[in-house]
């Protein structure tokens, strides 16, 4: 059985394990670090954290399997109503970079029905080689179908990467495929590279709600799988000169039958723009006080050719819809810019936006914690400096 | 129907502060709750009970600390709490997670729906759910906002997605991770704190389960992490305070300087 240990001899009392510890399992006892089993859940959290390498965490040896044999990167590319969605890019432009360090191949794997000029796009985005399954029955996602075409695929041609979308569609396809073909899978990621030395990839991702972040690797199976959270890699440029491979492949007419079927497709998002892809968004919070002031936020939002978001509060006393909230229960989010108003910022608000590059607050209380975060505090009443901040962008911007 | 509700402690973030000093979190003495995505697919377990009658089980894994997490659920209404716990599931990731759930769900057995929360919001990775419906080959719909029909053989429910919802049809045994939409979770009930009280959580080691010990804890786990690290955390920028027109002109100068507008 794998086990974690202090080193006595190493261990120098200085505690920078404790708070690395999400569990609170570590303590200090006569000077050196103490791990409570009855806690410890073996996540090698405190390993990294220990300057004097006295933390030992060992795992037994596990037969490994072969992973000779794996080469390429692919992508799944996401579609809805044939059309390509846009983290499929974004994935391609990272797939590239590590494709390119690895001198290997970049292929897509779509699947869905129509889908020829799909395949074309994804070759100009610098796919080499297109795995296309086309058929009526895959027009709209489906979890189970998908997930044994893709895990099919896999064990025929044998990916050594294969990264997927952290939408909501990618997040319940892929843990299924991972647990199919046998391999570890890392969710959520924000930032991938490659160890050059031993050919592996480095996946990195944020945990509690973006306050620790940690970097996960996939040794000992193959394909090294994961989800990439969406606006954070940089899309794959179109070039329309671009030569690549389609390789239609035939849709098995003895898959069984989907278990699950889509009735309906409601599209219910309120605003123009939707949250998750905005580079700008603009939230209300408890400070807006009643549903009919957040005109004054859709107005700011619009000035800003923004989205609009909410905290809990506003949500949950029925001023804006759930599928507004950002946060630790709603979205998360990370645009150019977030200009939050009347919200004090709980931690739970802040870990759904604090990755923004730019923040913009606007609260009356000067000790509000969202100021701690922003890049721009006005302190101030929300229903004099919203609507004089819309104005004053519609002049700068003439919308 | 029997229904079995699967959750997990975690720590309790609203309590998660900041070393100013470090500028890294303080976890020590930070209380653990149920994940609060769990709280609603108790909450819908409970409702369907309500409706279809049979037993709702609540299952985790983790340290034996994790009881207290049951004996909440219990204390909400929930009729039996199983909790896997043994050194040798310890360092999980979600493969072996998923897989320990299922082996622990196969042996419980006789089961309608499965509930997961959409996510922990430790981990956040939203992977445990489906790995748990692969594993036991059934269907899944993940991010369940809305049951609108449930008999013993399907139901129809409200997926949501990016832009709304879809209206799925599936037949049953079914894996559904739900979101916050769903419900209103409720407090436990005076009878069920006292039930919870004296109530005996069933404790279920490796062996008891038929788990493979190449399949479970650090040993199972296809991922390992490799570093941890804190962000750089955001430190607060310009506050203004006073003349309304000079505070707004000096943000919207600041946007443009950085090429934001």
């Amino acid at each position: 059985m794998s086990d974690i240990e202090i080193i006595q001899d190493k261990c120098v009392g200085c505690g920078a394990c404790l708070s690395s510890c999400p569990y609170g399992a570590i303590s200090l006892k006569d000077n050196l670090a103490v791990i409570d089993d009855d806690k410890c859940t073996l996540c090698g959290a405190c390993v990294s954290s220990c300057g004097f390498d006295a933390i030992l965490l060992r795992k037994d040896k596990v037969e490994k399997s072969d992973i000779s044999g794996y080469h390429g990167v692919w992508v799944f590319a996401e579609q809805k109503a044939g059309v390509v969605q846009s983290i499929a890019y974004e994935l391609l432009g990272e797939g590239r970079k590590l494709a390119d360090i690895l001198g290997v191949e970049l292929s897509a794997v779509i699947l869905g029905n129509s889908i020829e000029q799909a395949c074309r796009d994804l070759v100009a985005r610098g796919a080499d080689n297109v795995y296309a399954v086309s058929h009526p029955s895959l027009e709209n996602f489906c979890d189970e179908p998908y997930a044994v075409i893709l895990a099919g695929l896999i064990d025929q041609h044998k990916p050594e990467i294969v990264l997927c979308g952290a939408s909501t569609i990618g997040r319940a396809l892929i843990p299924r495929v991972a647990i199919k073909v046998h391999t570890g899978l890392t969710a959520d990621c924000t930032a991938l590279a490659i160890d050059e030395e031993k050919r592996i990839l480095l996946q990195t991702r944020p945990a509690f709600g973006g306050n620790i972040m940690a970097t996960i690797i996939c040794p000992n199976h193959r394909p090294q799988m994961a989800t990439v959270r969406h606006k954070v890699m940089k899309e794959a440029a179109p070039d329309s000169s671009r030569q690549g491979k389609v390789i239609n492949v035939p849709y098995d007419r003895k898959m069984p039958a989907s278990r699950t079927s889509v009735l309906k497709v409601v599209e219910e998002i309120t605003s123009m723009v939707k949250l998750t892809e905005a580079d700008i968004i603009v939230s209300g919070g408890r400070g807006m006080k009643g549903p009919e002031n957040f005109k004054l936020i859709e107005a700011l939002a619009k000035s800003l050719g923004g989205a609009v978001g909410a905290s809990r509060a506003a949500v949950d006393s029925g001023w804006i819809p759930y599928s507004h909230q950002v946060g630790q229960t709603g979205k998360t989010v990370a645009p150019k810019l977030y200009v939050a108003c009347g919200i004090s910022g709980a931690i739970q608000h802040l870990v759904g936006m604090q990755s923004a590059d730019c923040i913009i607050a606007v609260n009356k209380d000067p000790d509000a914690p969202i100021f701690k975060v922003a890049n721009f505090g006005i302190v101030g009443d929300v229903f004099e400096v919203v609507p004089a901040l819309t104005k004053k962008l519609q002049e700068t911007c003439g919308k | 129907m029997n229904i079995i509700v699967c959750i997990k402690q975690v720590p309790d973030t609203t309590d998660v502060r900041i070393d100013p000093a470090t500028n890294t979190l303080i976890r020590e003495g930070v209380p653990s709750i149920i994940n609060p995505f769990d709280m609603y697919a108790i909450e819908e377990a409970l409702r369907i009970r309500e409706k279809l009658g049979g037993k709702v089980t609540v299952l985790s894994m983790g340290p034996p600390q994790v009881i207290e997490a049951l004996k909440e659920a219990i204390s909400m209404g929930a009729d039996d709490a199983v909790l896997l716990s043994d050194r040798a599931f310890a360092g999980a990731d979600t493969w072996a997670t998923s897989y320990a759930l299922s082996m622990g769900i196969k042996k419980i057995g006789d089961y309608g729906v499965i509930f997961c929360g959409k996510q922990a919001i430790d981990g956040d990775t939203a992977q445990v759910g489906p790995g748990v419906a692969e594993f036991l080959d059934i269907p899944q719909v993940t991010y369940v906002k809305k049951i609108e029909e449930i008999d013993d053989k399907k139901a129809i429910v409200w997926r949501m997605t990016e832009d709304g919802y879809d209206v799925v049809e599936t037949s049953l045994p079914a894996v559904f991770t739900v979101v916050k939409e769903i419900n209103e979770p409720r407090l436990p009930s005076l009878k069920g704190k006292m039930r919870a009280k004296s109530y005996q959580t069933t404790i279920w080691k490796a062996a008891d389960i038929g788990a493979d010990e190449k399949n479970i804890g650090l040993n199972g786990s296809p991922t390992n992490v490799v570093k941890i690290f804190t962000p750089p955390a955001r430190t607060g920028g310009v506050l203004l305070q006073g003349d309304v027109n000079e505070a707004v002109a000096a943000v919207v100068n600041g946007l443009k300087q950085q090429q934001i507008i």
